[in-house]
């Protein structure tokens, strides 16, 4: 399935802004971030669809993963 | 007691006299200083229906005892008075260094009263304090200014707050700037100043400020400085992208205000933002006095180095302007600076301008400038410079969005509260951040109590920002304790990394207040409540805590918080109820009692 992912500040480095992924159906948010190798811990807010999302999450196809490290303030 | 100076400066303009006078410590006990010392000598000599820019009007220029003491972040200061723009109370916050000077100087407050036959500036050398003419820094940008009034001062470390020319013209949207670059930006207080012929207070202190027992503030303010950078939105996220970071998390929200509100995402967000901005545009960090997170931006556009864009400005002037080309905001952000306007205000007016030009309110002929369009990098430029000299069609958009768009017979055009233009983020998503937009008690402001921490970020917890639930009760508290730190005199970024508890700790460490945290918190409570009285003599009623229609009745078009709406009718009388007031929103005679105010 196709997944748009979005990668945020610091998370950009060695990687890259935004991307559509080729991942195997079933595949949750945890493994989409070990694909990326992205530790666990380095996650600030991770969005799917805009809206909170557990590492658990199932990701369907066509769905916007937004992942930031831990920031914020205005 | 340590902290304080225990002296204020009284100045009045009319009679060109200066007095130092005692600073009231039983106040200063009750409303510990800055914003809640301010108001409570606000509302003692103010009568509430004053002209905002009349000569009655007074301004506090307060600081607050943690000010320019060694405790980080404490280089801030707040301006009290009543705004031209809202008519409510004007608290306009600002960092810097002026504030820790002034300290240094010996005062804990500057009171201005009545208002010069001439432009003047006030000099202020340690006790030295003198009233001067200013007559040639009038119609000079703020830059100008400074440097200036720094020459003729003859002493290069002394600092200087000033207005532009837009306070200059009393425009309802004009800001105070200190430090060339930082602002206490909102509800009009440059105007204020304006009105009072008054440019600039240049000051020097080479005093020390009491910071208390080094044995009992040692530990304390080492905990703090190590909560602060340990934490990863002031040890990290702030110091690497400025408040700027936020574009993109409020955008893939689908709470980033588009064209005027009209949407709420802005598909080309990410060249607008703090990402881009410190990739191509950051020269280096810089901070205000005090301060280890280091969150300002020196950034260089066109050869000129200026501070920011922050987050809210980036905003105002791209997405809700539907512009994203970043050297145009940085130029606009730039002019806003050196005219002295808020940027917020001054770009949700331009977009405000926008959507009436859009719908055919404003004629192509009727205006002296670029077409009002939406996309449009020289529009936002070239009217920010009109606006900021009064030039033209620039002398109404300066007047503010809500007298624009009700000129026009369209006030619901106008995307601000009690007249105050509404900030950064849309509330239709973030239900509680909406409570706080309509009920904040200088209008449309979103640092009266961050909800975006507890709702979007998750600090201190996270809170479904589409919920209603204990929505009330956290809004409450946020307000409670945001007076508090406008008080103490420490930057509002610091409660990222600290509690209610910790604040305590610092004011108890260097001023040997013996106060519980629920004390601390009621004293925040008490300040909310006396800012509200006031509002309501002033005649800003109840039915004023209101957002804009478009907010409750259009639901967000597109994006992932597409179909929402705010839900402010339900929420509002919880909020009053949590708050103890009545169902109509008026503070009861016994919330008044216990909290020392009857
Ligand atoms: S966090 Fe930013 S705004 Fe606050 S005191 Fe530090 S540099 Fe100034």
């Amino acid at each position: 399935m196709q997944v748009q992912v979005r990668l945020f500040a610091t998370l950009r480095q060695g990687r890259f802004k935004r991307q559509s992924l080729e991942l195997p159906e079933g595949d949750s948010v945890a493994d989409l971030l070990k694909s990326l190798d992205i530790p666990k811990e380095d996650v600030g807010m991770l969005l799917l669809n805009g809206r909170d999302a557990a590492l658990e999450a199932p990701l369907t196809t066509e769905a916007v993963v937004s992942i930031f490290p831990a920031l914020g303030g205005g | 007691m340590a902290g304080y100076c225990g002296n204020i400066l009284r100045i009045n303009l009319t009679t060109r006299t200066v007095d130092t006078q005692p600073l009231d410590m039983a106040l200063a006990r009750k409303f510990v200083g800055g914003r809640g010392l301010g108001t409570s000598y606000f509302q003692k000599e103010v009568d509430p229906n004053v002209d905002a820019l009349g000569p009655d009007n007074k301004m506090f220029f307060t600081t607050g005892p943690l000010t320019g003491t060694t405790a980080p972040t404490s280089g801030r200061y707040m301006v009290v008075t009543k705004s031209p723009l809202s008519g409510t109370i004007a608290s306009s916050n600002s960092g810097g260094f002026w504030a820790a000077e002034l300290k240094r100087a010996g005062f804990d407050m500057i009171i201005v009263e009545g208002r010069a036959d001439r432009p003047c500036s006030i000099s202020i050398r340690n006790s030295e304090v003198h009233i001067e003419d200013a007559e040639t820094c009038w119609g000079k940008t703020v830059t100008e200014t400074t440097d200036a009034l720094l020459e003729a001062f003859g002493d290069p470390k002394a600092r200087v707050l000033a207005i532009g020319p837009a306070g200059e013209k009393q425009s309802m949207i004009a800001a105070i700037m200190n430090d060339r670059y930082r602002a206490a930006g909102r509800s009009g207080v440059g105007a204020v100043m304006g009105s009072k012929n008054l440019k600039a207070i240049v000051v020097r202190g080479t005093g020390k400020v009491d910071s208390g027992q080094p044995d009992q503030t040692k530990e304390v303010l080492a905990r703090m400085r190590k909560k602060i950078a340990e934490h990863d939105v002031t040890g990290k996220g702030l110091p690497a992208y400025g408040t700027a970071v936020l574009v993109n998390v409020i955008n893939e929200h689908g709470v980033y205000p588009t064209k005027n509100f009209q949407q709420a995402y802005f598909e080309t967000a990410d060249k607008v933002s703090g990402e881009t901005l410190a990739e191509e545009y950051l020269v280096k960090n810089v901070a205000c006095y005090a301060c280890p997170i280091t969150c300002g931006r020196r950034c260089v556009v066109d050869g000129q180095e200026g501070e920011g864009p922050e987050y809210e400005t980036l905003w105002c002037y791209s997405a809700s302007c539907g512009v994203d080309d970043l050297p145009s905001v940085i130029r606009a952000n730039n002019l806003c600076n050196d005219y002295g306007l808020d940027t917020i205000s001054a770009g949700a007016t331009i977009a405000c301008a926008m959507e009436l030009f859009e719908k055919g309110f404003i004629k192509p002929d009727e205006i002296d400038g670029p077409p009002l369009k939406f996309g449009s990098g020289e529009a936002i430029v070239e009217w920010t410079r009109k606006m900021g000299c009064h030039e033209g069609f620039g002398a109404e958009l300066a007047q503010g969005s809500a007298r624009l768009a009700a000129k026009y017979g369209a006030p619901e055009l106008s995307m601000s509260s009690k007249k105050l233009e509404l900030p950064a983020y849309d509330p239709r998503g973030i239900q509680g951040h909406g409570l706080q937009y309509a009920t904040s008690n200088r209008g449309g402001c979103h640092v009266r109590g961050y909800m975006i921490a507890p709702e979007i970020l998750g600090i201190p917890e996270k809170l479904d920002p589409l919920s209603l639930e204990g929505k009330a009760t956290w809004t409450k508290i946020f307000q409670d304790l945001t007076a508090v730190i406008d008080s103490l005199g420490l930057c509002l970024f610091t409660s990222f990394a600290l509690g209610a508890e910790d604040y305590r700790d610092m004011y108890s460490a260097i001023t040997g207040a013996d106060i519980t945290t629920e004390d601390l918190l009621k004293t925040g409570e008490r300040i909310w409540n006396l800012e509200r009285v006031f509002n309501l003599n002033a005649g800003v009623d109840p039915g004023e805590d209101k957002l804009p229609k478009r907010l409750l009745e259009e639901p967000i078009p597109e994006g992932p918080s597409k179909g929402q709406v705010h839900r402010l009718g339900e929420l509002l009388p919880q909020y009053y109820q949590e708050r103890g007031w009545s169902a109509e929103g008026r503070p009861t005679e016994a919330k008044l009692a216990e909290l020392a105010l009857a």
